[in-house]
């Protein structure tokens, strides 16, 4: 793991998202720096799904403000991006797995095409390389290279998950989020998903931000754990000392309910 | 109303349209020729043909006519078209302009999916007749999303389109309507032209104007304008080729019809451009299917296509 | 040999010639007039002013014969004549609350001042055919009101207004109404332009996207606030009098409907509206355009959306039927350069397919 610079990648201080008169969250603040996995979990409704479209800066915030170091070394805050340098961020430095597979992906257009597009929008012109490089991306992810110009509309869902992931990653982001992108999925593809993804941000280095309500997934992935419960951070440590140690009454309780299951 | 045929009809302004609706289309075709490529948003007017026939072609027309320009009228390359003659007529009748058939006599040449096989010179203006103007639409239905694309140059889903092409079909599958490239800015939709004709649109010396009624949009190509039809460096634009030279005027590297002369199976190709084949058989050159066919050679090997 | 097709103009003349009488039909009937179009096909009429967006009865009338009775080439007509048509300005504000009340009815209560009007109304007639028109019988006279009893008659809106129950209508300035066959709209467009293209919409169309509604494409939760008919005066201030003069008086029909909205964060709970106004006695067309105005405003109250019918840009760029029509038809139109492209290109494929699967058996032969 290479991290040439000690500043924080991301940086967030009291980011607040009211819906109405309703909390959706509240005063979140925290740091995350290169190659490391951040977990948020709580129950659904708990306002990590409103927290990441925020720190993603798909969802304008009420009040406080997101950083970003960028690839040239300038720190910048999120909402004074130009929307040209919004999408060259999303389809370069970011990635954005989604929960859905039919929203992270284009379920007309076949996986090298998939995997090719932001190689297309960043300028690529070559056919052979972008399709070579496409190849590539799909063996790394475990899906047969025979399926390259099959449209995922005949993949399974563990598949999906995986092209998905192959198309954000093709571009080498530094940062990527991603939102439950195990549930819905048998546990045994769970636990292949989870392999890759684990590897996968050990080789690359990456930045990870993953929002579950699933404990376990937290325990394999992530470095660090923020428990979110009714819009607000109610606990965030080390991942292993907020499972096995968890100071809040809620988090035990969360905690003792994943054990059960 | 006998002075139809010398004279402006009555009760209507010269070229139909009234003076203030034809600068507000004046102003945004200059806006336009001012961002080549750019589509210029404006207020389209109701016109005495349905939408789809013409409407915005006929507008641009009706804004820049004048008293002493030549109006040609093609539609898929021929005068003699039922929506050609009738467009031709509807100028003949309101403007009382001169008319022809001839591509060199034009000033203004207003068509529909065709750009005619003569190199247009300085001081032409050829008038599109526009059905879709977007590029993107059928990737994006949306126009606020459509826009926004255009404004930022975000090409990237067009060129995933290609590629789809060329992974399903070996090559680009897109025959007609094949988008462009302007003066590396914006994508384009040359109309329906067949991409055959793309090539012409680059660096032509006459004026391009694009009239899209239903969708009220104007857009323009200036002379001597970089036109790039896209591509992918590995499979470079290429246009169509035919077998067979016309069978009528013996011209090659020029866009055929297709004619069907019986039920079983017989077919000819003939010349789409029904002027330039008609000149070049006035100056003597035949076909296989010409009734003095000389046999082959008789065209002295001279290529019929002098660009 | 072979001679290229010619005679295009000769082909069309003939075609307008036959055109012309076809449209006469046998001449041992009577020809109908415009007028005849005007006072008995009324509602024909009426549809023909109200979607070809010009108040001129006589003119829709004619135009419906010209057309053999086709409302949407009639509304085309109409259009083609209005657009040459120059623009003096616009019109002081419409009172519809002045309008002198031929048709009123509420379905939100029972009674209300200015009463239930029924009118001229298909409503409770039973659809059997009446066979006595044929024979062109004659008609009772209607019963009137005493001259003198002018109804006043406020609007339904209006009365709930007076408690803030409903939300109340404001113009944010008084810069002058955008008009959409004046000026080029974009998306998203706002309230009045949107209600100026609903209301030259296609009744049809917005018929089935109003249903929509109904059936859970986009609920709004409506009730018939109101339905008035009958004639409004219209009034225009000269530049140089600079005092409302009249012009004279227009048929209309304007729909207001009534929706559930239960508030949020900035908005206590209150009923919301949907606005339908058409020339003439247009009833079906006004309830349909107050319910996509109010589905085509989910947005405006953070209400969940993406039912077609709340879809702007899907709603406003098809429900004119003269473009409509023209689109789709104009696929009748030459397009065989086009299709020689694509002969061509299938021609190609074919071949490659054929020569593919000539070396696949090959092979397998070997």
């Amino acid at each position: 793991m290479s991290v040439d610079d000690d500043r924080p990648l991301l940086s967030t201080r009291g980011l607040t998202k009211y819906y109405g008169n309703r909390i959706g969250c509240a005063d979140v603040s925290f740091d995350l720096y290169e190659g490391e996995v951040l977990a948020i979990v709580g129950e659904s409704g708990s306002g990590k799904s409103t927290l990441l479209s925020l720190l993603a800066n798909e969802l304008a915030p009420t009040c406080g403000t997101v950083l970003y170091r960028m690839r040239d070394g300038e720190t910048r805050d999120l909402a004074t991006l130009s929307e040209s340098e919004r999408r060259l961020l999303l389809r370069t430095d970011w990635g954005f797995v989604r929960q859905d597979a039919r929203e992270g992906l284009r379920m007309g257009v076949s996986a090298g095409g998939n995997v090719g597009e932001r190689l297309m929008a960043v300028g690529s012109r070559h056919y052979g390389r972008i399709r070579a490089t496409a190849g590539d991306w799909l063996q790394r992810v475990e899906i047969d290279t025979a399926r390259i110009d099959d449209t995922p509309r005949s993949f399974s869902g563990g598949m999906r998950q995986r092209l998905q992931i192959a198309r954000n990653l093709v571009t080498g982001p530094r940062l990527v989020f991603m939102d439950e992108p195990t549930s819905g999925l048998d546990v045994s593809v769970q636990a292949r998903l989870l392999d890759l993804v684990r590897s996968l941000v050990r080789e690359m280095g990456l930045a990870v931000i993953i929002v579950t309500h699933d404990l376990a997934v937290a325990r394999l992935l992530s470095h660090r754990i923020m428990v979110m419960r009714a819009g607000h951070v109610i606990e965030a440590g080390l991942a292993d000392q907020v499972l096995d140690d968890p100071r809040e009454a809620y988090t035990q309780l969360l905690v003792s309910s994943v054990l059960a299951a | 109303m006998s002075a139809a045929e010398t004279g402006p009809t009555h009760g209507y302004n010269f070229a139909y349209l009234d003076e203030q609706t034809k600068r507000m289309i004046r102003r945004a075709i200059l806006k336009a020729v001012a961002i080549p490529g750019y589509q210029v948003p404006f207020a389209s007017r109701e016109m005495p043909m349905p939408y789809g026939w013409g409407t915005g072609g006929v507008q641009v027309t009706a804004a820049i006519i004048g008293r002493c320009d030549t109006l040609k009228v093609i539609d898929q390359g021929s005068d003699d078209t039922t929506n050609a003659v009738s467009i031709r007529k509807f100028f003949a009748k309101t403007a009382g302009v001169a008319t022809t058939t001839h591509t060199a006599e034009a000033t203004i040449i207003q068509t529909r999916h065709r750009i005619p096989e003569h190199t247009l010179k300085a001081g032409q203006i050829l008038v599109y007749q526009v059905p879709i103007p977007e590029p993107l639409r059928f990737l994006e239905p949306r126009e606020t999303e459509t826009r926004r694309l255009h404004a930022l140059k975000d090409y990237g889903l067009m060129q995933v389109k290609l590629y789809e092409d060329i992974a399903r079909h070996g090559h680009i599958a897109t025959t007609y309507a094949y988008p462009v490239e302007v003066a590396g800015r914006y994508v384009m939709d040359p109309s329906p032209i067949p991409k055959f004709d793309n090539p012409k649109m680059n660096m032509s010396e006459a004026l391009q104007l694009f009239g899209a009624g239903r969708e009220k949009r104007i857009y323009a190509v200036p002379p001597h304008t970089n036109v790039r039809s896209l591509d992918f460096e590995d499979h470079p634009f290429r246009v169509q080729q035919f077998a067979t030279p016309c069978a009528l005027c013996g011209a090659e590297g020029v866009y055929l019809d297709e004619v069907v002369l019986d039920d079983r199976g017989g077919r000819m190709f003939v010349c789409s451009d029904t002027d330039f084949c008609e000149e070049r058989r006035a100056q003597g050159f035949t076909g296989t299917m010409s009734p003095d066919w000389k046999g082959e050679g008789a065209n002295g090997g001279r290529q019929a296509n002098e660009r | 040999m072979y001679v290229a097709v010619k005679g295009g103009e000769a082909a069309i003349d003939n075609a307008h010639t036959l055109l012309a009488h076809t449209r006469r039909g046998a001449p041992e009937v009577p020809e109908i007039t415009p007028a005849q179009i005007a006072g008995q096909l009324t509602l024909a009429a009426e549809r023909v002013m109200a979607e070809g967006s010009l108040y001129d009865p006589a003119l829709a009338a004619l135009a419906i014969k010209q057309a053999r009775g086709d409302l949407v080439e009639a509304i085309f007509l109409v259009r083609a004549f209005r657009t040459t048509l120059p623009r003096f300005g616009q019109s002081v504000p419409l009172d519809t609350s002045a309008m002198a009340i031929e048709r009123r009815i509420s379905a939100t209560y029972k009674d209300l001042p200015g009463g239930q009007v029924l009118g001229p109304t298909f409503d409770y007639t039973h659809r059997l055919i009446d066979f006595l028109l044929e024979a062109g019988a004659e008609v009772p006279e209607p019963a009137r009101a005493d001259a003198g009893d002018a109804v006043v008659a406020p609007r339904v809106t209006d009365l709930l207004d007076g408690e803030s129950l409903i939300e109340r209508e404001t113009r944010a300035d008084d810069a002058p109404a955008p008009d959409i066959t004046r000026e080029p709209m974009e998306f998203p467009a706002s309230r009045d332009q949107r209600l100026q293209v609903l209301a030259r919409g296609d009744e049809g169309f917005l018929l089935a996207l109003g249903y929509s509604t109904q059936r859970g494409y986009g609920r709004t939760h409506p009730f018939v606030g109101e339905i008035r008919f009958g004639e409004v005066a219209v009034e225009f201030v000269p530049e140089e009098l600079g005092f409302p003069v009249p012009l004279g008086n227009v048929r209309l029909t304007e729909c207001q409907m009534v929706n559930q909205f239960t508030g949020s964060a900035d908005k206590p709970p209150q009923f919301t509206r949907g606005y339908g106004l058409v020339f003439g006695q247009g009833e079906r067309k006004a309830m349909a355009m107050s319910l996509v105005d109010r589905a085509l405003r989910a947005h405006e109250f953070g209400e969940e959306s993406g039912a077609p019918a709340q879809d702007e840009e899907f709603v406003l760029s098809h429900c004119d039927n003269v473009q409509a029509t023209g689109f789709v038809e104009h696929l009748k139109l030459p397009h065989y350069v086009d299709f020689q492209a694509e002969l061509e290109l299938v021609r190609r494929m074919r071949a490659e397919y054929a020569a593919r699967e000539e070396r696949v058996e090959e092979e397998a032969r070997e």
